[in-house]
């Protein structure tokens, strides 16, 4: 079963290396190769979990040691494997939704020449998420966060020839730099502080550290997970991501990359737990993020980008459950297998609805698809259900949870996060019910306006008549990927519920404990119904009620700000652009006058006395005969002077 | 008379060659004032072996007579070659070695 | 301390030899600076008897006086008997140095010699007490014989180096007399021999041109050198002058008045 681990992460891996070194051979056979090899892949999680799942509850955890890695000296690192109860359910998760994220792929790019390197990368993709979750230490967990970084940089900009794609790319590999640079100073105060980067022993004895340590590691891990996860203040890099190919984008929200800063902190739940000002730092950035995200979502026409949003707010519920420590370890993890589900199936969606619409992104120009697209309609509507906490839908369950473990943090501080969670519930009812009427419900907004009134619209009009789209159901492939994960978003949350199975899976990794909530669970719960109910409510009547104008209007000052993603960019620009600018000119500044001042002196001083001194060589033989003559004489005066002293 | 002044006139004799070395141009007479300097020497050596009552002094002038009748040899030599190829004996005209 | 004739010898050839080395150092000829120099020598060759070296004394007068100076005056010759140096200096401030220099060097080496403790004075007697060249031989074939050998390979090397040098390699065929009477001939030159001066009896001289047939004088005739001396002398006028002068005075004696003229 160990020798099963290291194929776990072995066979994607090879997956990508025939794929992308296979050659123009393997273009017609490609895609059903990676697809093969992720499904593979997640039958062997799925051997591993059932493996898992027959032995004791506290003997769920397997360590394989490959190879001794680094061995210098004192230094040591071995590259092993370790699989418990949460690197298996990330397994699963990984592999399963990423599995039908390339059989929906499949359909999706069937028409891009290079469909065979868009399979090397996903199956890339997908072994470095899982060498970064099947990794015993920090240090393999790194290549893994690493390998994941340089997979999302190639799919974002995998349709290279588009300036915004490529810039994207680039964006997000840069934003993730940051948080890279983090980990790994995360990483080495480890390796000073512990003398290894194996979780068994730092984890062990995390709380033998002092507070400092553990607080400068902690936060180093955090800005690490918000580089990964895109949480504020390195969120900026998620809504331009949408310039990849859907699938991607399903893969990087639902199964891999952002979940896996949630993954970080929750497997070093016992650095978190003994530095208290690190874990505030967590439950900040999730709130605020959750929000931010929220906000951001609701203001968002591009149906990819109001997704995108959407994510940003889960992720910060998720950071936040992790950030409340025990209370909240279990359902951060619970909610991300959930959004794993419903955001998956609703990106996919996205993708069918834009692949139906001529690549339309703009959800003022949908309207009334449901009657064209009843299957994308329902698995859409489900997901939409699930991630608003529709009862008895996935989300329900796990979202509640974390609302609840927000309150039941406790005084002052409960209250704030608890709102804010329940903010957030409020504006994710908004915001997605804003997606699903703006594209299923009310008038077909993609036909050419008949609007003699509007003459200006006309030349518009008539442009957009000429490639019109026919909005069709998109084929089996794709579909079918689509009902498997609207099934899971229906099931899995009360699947986990039934009888606490997933908190009593996952609490022996992470630990658990339920707080003392100044509210009752119902209160909560029945809260978030009605906060739910408001926030449907509101956008119904926005939206649904009365006609959408196709250009979006002015909108106020929270509006305009929202669309700018709420100045992330512009933010980032005047403090890191235009500061670097300024750092960078003050630098050569001194360059030019100080630095290249004393070499040129230097160099003109050498020049100039050589300049002079050159014309002692004047060629003539005679002048040296005099020098040289000189010179004896010289020689003869120190002779006689060393003599007569 | 104490045999040094042979010395003191050793070294006038040797000063005014090297005078003769750096005024002149004519690279003959340049060469002859070379000589005058390795006579001047030779008297010196002479006059040391006289000093000291051993030949060793003349062995050496006998030497310098002999390394100096080689030089002789050479230098006029290249100072032929000079001649046939710039037309001049003057060692201010083969002045290409500088910058 | 020496005799008084080795003194007097001294001072007497010792103002001959700073003589002999200021003139080889200012004298404008290289001809006589080559002569000044040859009597130093000769003069530092009686020095060396005087010190007791008799081989070298006569090395001195044989090899360098003899053999040496004349290679100098062999060159001094190739190059040009002639012409003389001009002393004036042309790089700035080489006099100044160089006398500087040598009046410091100069002062030096006096002062190192009088610092010398030089008193003791031993004298060659024992040393060449079975000759002065047994003595040398001895000392060169044993304790010197290295040097003495290399300073052979030397000699042979230096008169390698002086044919290399001066040799000259011919890279074309001569001239056969054939292609040299062509040459001449597209030369445009003068092709039979030269006339011959003074064809008149009574100006029966080298320095007298031929006269051509219009009474002019041919300067051809006269030799290159007096030519390029400015030594011809023109007789044509003076020549009809003469003749002038003749038939008058013999028109005189035979009374032949009024016949012409």
């Amino acid at each position: 079963m160990e020798n099963l681990i290291g194929l776990l992460v072995l066979v994607p891996l090879l997956g990508a290396g025939v794929l992308l070194c296979g050659g123009r051979r393997l273009d017609r056979a490609g895609h059903w190769i990676g697809t093969l090899v992720a499904a593979l892949s997640f039958v062997i999680g799925a051997v591993l979990f059932a493996g898992l799942l027959g032995r004791a509850a506290d003997d769920r955890e397997l360590d394989v040691t490959v190879f001794s890695w680094v061995p210098v000296g004192g230094f040591h690192a071995d590259a092993g494997f370790q699989l418990d109860q949460l690197s298996v359910t990330f397994v699963l998760l990984i592999t399963g939704v990423g599995s039908l994220i390339h059989l929906y792929s499949v359909g999706y790019m069937a028409h891009d020449e290079r469909r065979r390197r868009f399979f090397g990368y996903l199956n890339l993709f997908l072994a470095a998420m899982l060498l970064l979750v099947l990794a015993d230490n920090y240090l393999l967990l790194y290549v893994g966060w690493e390998g994941v970084g340089l997979a999302s940089y190639l799919l974002i900009g995998f349709w290279q020839h588009k300036p915004s794609a490529a810039t994207a790319a680039k964006k997000a590999f840069l934003v993730n730099r940051v948080g890279d640079v983090g980990l790994s100073i995360a990483v080495m105060l480890m390796f000073t502080t512990f003398g290894t980067f194996a979780f068994g022993p730092v984890l062990d004895h995390a709380d033998r550290a002092g507070e400092g340590r553990l607080t400068a590691i902690g936060l180093m891990l955090l800005l690490a997970a918000c580089g990964k996860s895109a949480q504020v203040p390195l969120q900026s890099w998620l809504g331009d991501a949408m310039e990849g190919p859907t699938p991607v984008s399903a893969l990087i929200h639902a199964a891999t990359m952002v979940t896996a800063g949630v993954y970080l902190i929750t497997r070093s739940a016992a650095i978190f737990d003994a530095a208290p000002v690190a874990q505030a730092a967590v439950v900040a950035v999730g709130a605020v993020t959750l929000l931010f995200g929220a906000i951001v979502g609701c203001a968002k026409d591009d149906i990819k980008k109001a997704l995108a949003g959407s994510t940003m707010s889960q992720i910060g519920y998720m950071v936040l459950a992790a950030g409340l420590g025990p209370l909240g370890y279990v359902f951060a993890i619970m909610h991300l297998v959930t959004h794993g589900f419903f955001k998956a199936g609703l990106f996919l969606g996205a993708g069918s609805v834009m692949h139906g619409m001529n690549d339309e992104v703009d959800m003022r120009r949908y309207g009334g698809l449901r009657k064209y697209m009843p299957v994308t309609f329902v698995t859409f509507g489900l997901g939409y259900l699930a991630i608003i906490g529709f009862p008895g839908l996935s989300g329900f369950f796990s979202k509640d949870k974390i609302i609840e473990a927000a309150f039941a943090k406790g005084g002052t501080e409960g209250w704030i996060l608890g709102g804010a969670a329940l903010l957030g519930a409020a504006i994710t009812a908004y915001y997605m019910t804003r997606v699903m009427v703006l594209t299923f419900f009310g008038e077909e907004r993609w036909r050419p306006a008949p609007s003699p009134d509007e003459p200006s619209a006309e030349p518009a009009a008539a442009a957009h008549e000429g490639a019109m789209p026919h909005p069709h159901e998109s084929p089996k492939v794709m579909t079918i990927p689509m009902i498997v994960l609207a099934a899971g978003s229906v099931l899995a949350g009360g699947l986990f519920s039934i009888d606490d199975a997933f908190v009593r899976w996952l609490s022996p990794v992470t630990g658990h404990e339920e707080g003392n909530s100044p509210v009752g669970a119902l209160t909560v719960t029945a809260a978030t119904m009605v906060v739910m109910v408001l926030g449907v409510a509101l956008a119904w009547f926005q939206y649904g009620r009365r006609p959408v104008p196709v250009t979006p209007p002015r909108g106020s000052l929270l509006t305009r700000a929202a669309r700018r993603d709420l100045l992330q960019d512009d933010i980032n620009h005047i403090v890191l652009v235009r500061g670097g600018d300024h750092l960078v000119r003050g630098l050569a500044r001194v360059d030019h006058g100080l630095v290249d001042g004393a070499v040129n002196g230097t160099a003109a001083a050498v020049g100039g006395a050589s300049a002079r001194l050159r014309r002692l060589q004047n060629g003539f033989a005679r002048s040296y005969a005099v020098s040289m003559f000189g010179g004896t004489a010289v020689l003869i005066a120190a002779t006689l002077l060393m003599r007569a002293v | 008379m104490n045999p040094v002044n042979y010395l003191y006139l050793a070294a006038l004799l040797f000063t005014i060659g090297a005078a003769g070395v750096l005024i002149r141009r004519n690279a003959i007479v340049v060469f002859m004032c070379v000589e005058l300097m390795l006579n001047a020497c030779n008297l010196a050596f002479v006059t040391f072996a006289r000093m000291h009552g051993n030949l060793d002094g003349q062995i050496i002038a006998f030497f310098t007579m002999v390394v100096a009748a080689a030089e002789v040899v050479i230098g006029l030599a290249i100072i032929l070659t000079i001649f046939r190829s710039r037309h001049s004996a003057s060692v201010d005209d083969a002045s290409l070695l500088k910058l | 301390m020496t005799s008084t004739g080795e003194a007097v010898q001294f001072w007497v050839l010792a103002v001959v030899a700073v003589l002999g080395a200021l003139a080889t150092v200012l004298m404008r000829k290289a001809v006589h600076s080559a002569l000044s120099l040859a009597g130093t020598m000769i003069v530092l060759a009686v020095f060396y008897l005087a010190n007791g070296a008799y081989f070298l004394g006569i090395v001195q007068i044989v090899v360098y006086t003899g053999a040496v100076m004349m290679l100098f005056l062999f060159v001094v010759m190739l190059v040009g008997v002639t012409a003389a140096d001009s002393l004036k200096e042309t790089i700035r401030g080489q006099r100044l140095l160089a006398g500087l220099c040598v009046l410091g060097f100069g002062v030096l080496l006096g002062a190192g010699i009088a610092n010398a403790s030089l008193h003791r004075f031993d004298g060659l007697g024992q040393a060449n007490a079975g000759g002065n060249v047994q003595g040398l031989a001895a000392l060169i074939f044993t304790k010197y014989v290295f040097a003495f050998e290399i300073t052979g390979a030397l000699l042979i090397t230096a008169a390698v180096g002086a044919m290399v040098l001066t040799h000259r390699e011919r890279t074309e065929r001569a001239a056969t007399q054939r292609e040299l009477a062509e040459a001449r001939v597209r030369g445009g030159k003068q092709l039979p021999p030269l006339p011959a001066p003074g064809v008149y009896a009574r100006h029966n001289a080298v320095d007298v041109p031929a006269l051509l047939p219009d009474g002019t004088p041919a300067e051809l005739s006269v030799n290159q050198t007096l030519r390029a001396r400015g030594q011809v002398r023109d007789v044509s006028a003076e020549a009809l002058a003469d003749l002038a002068a003749l038939e008058q005075r013999s028109e005189d004696r035979l009374e032949r008045k009024g016949k012409k003229r």
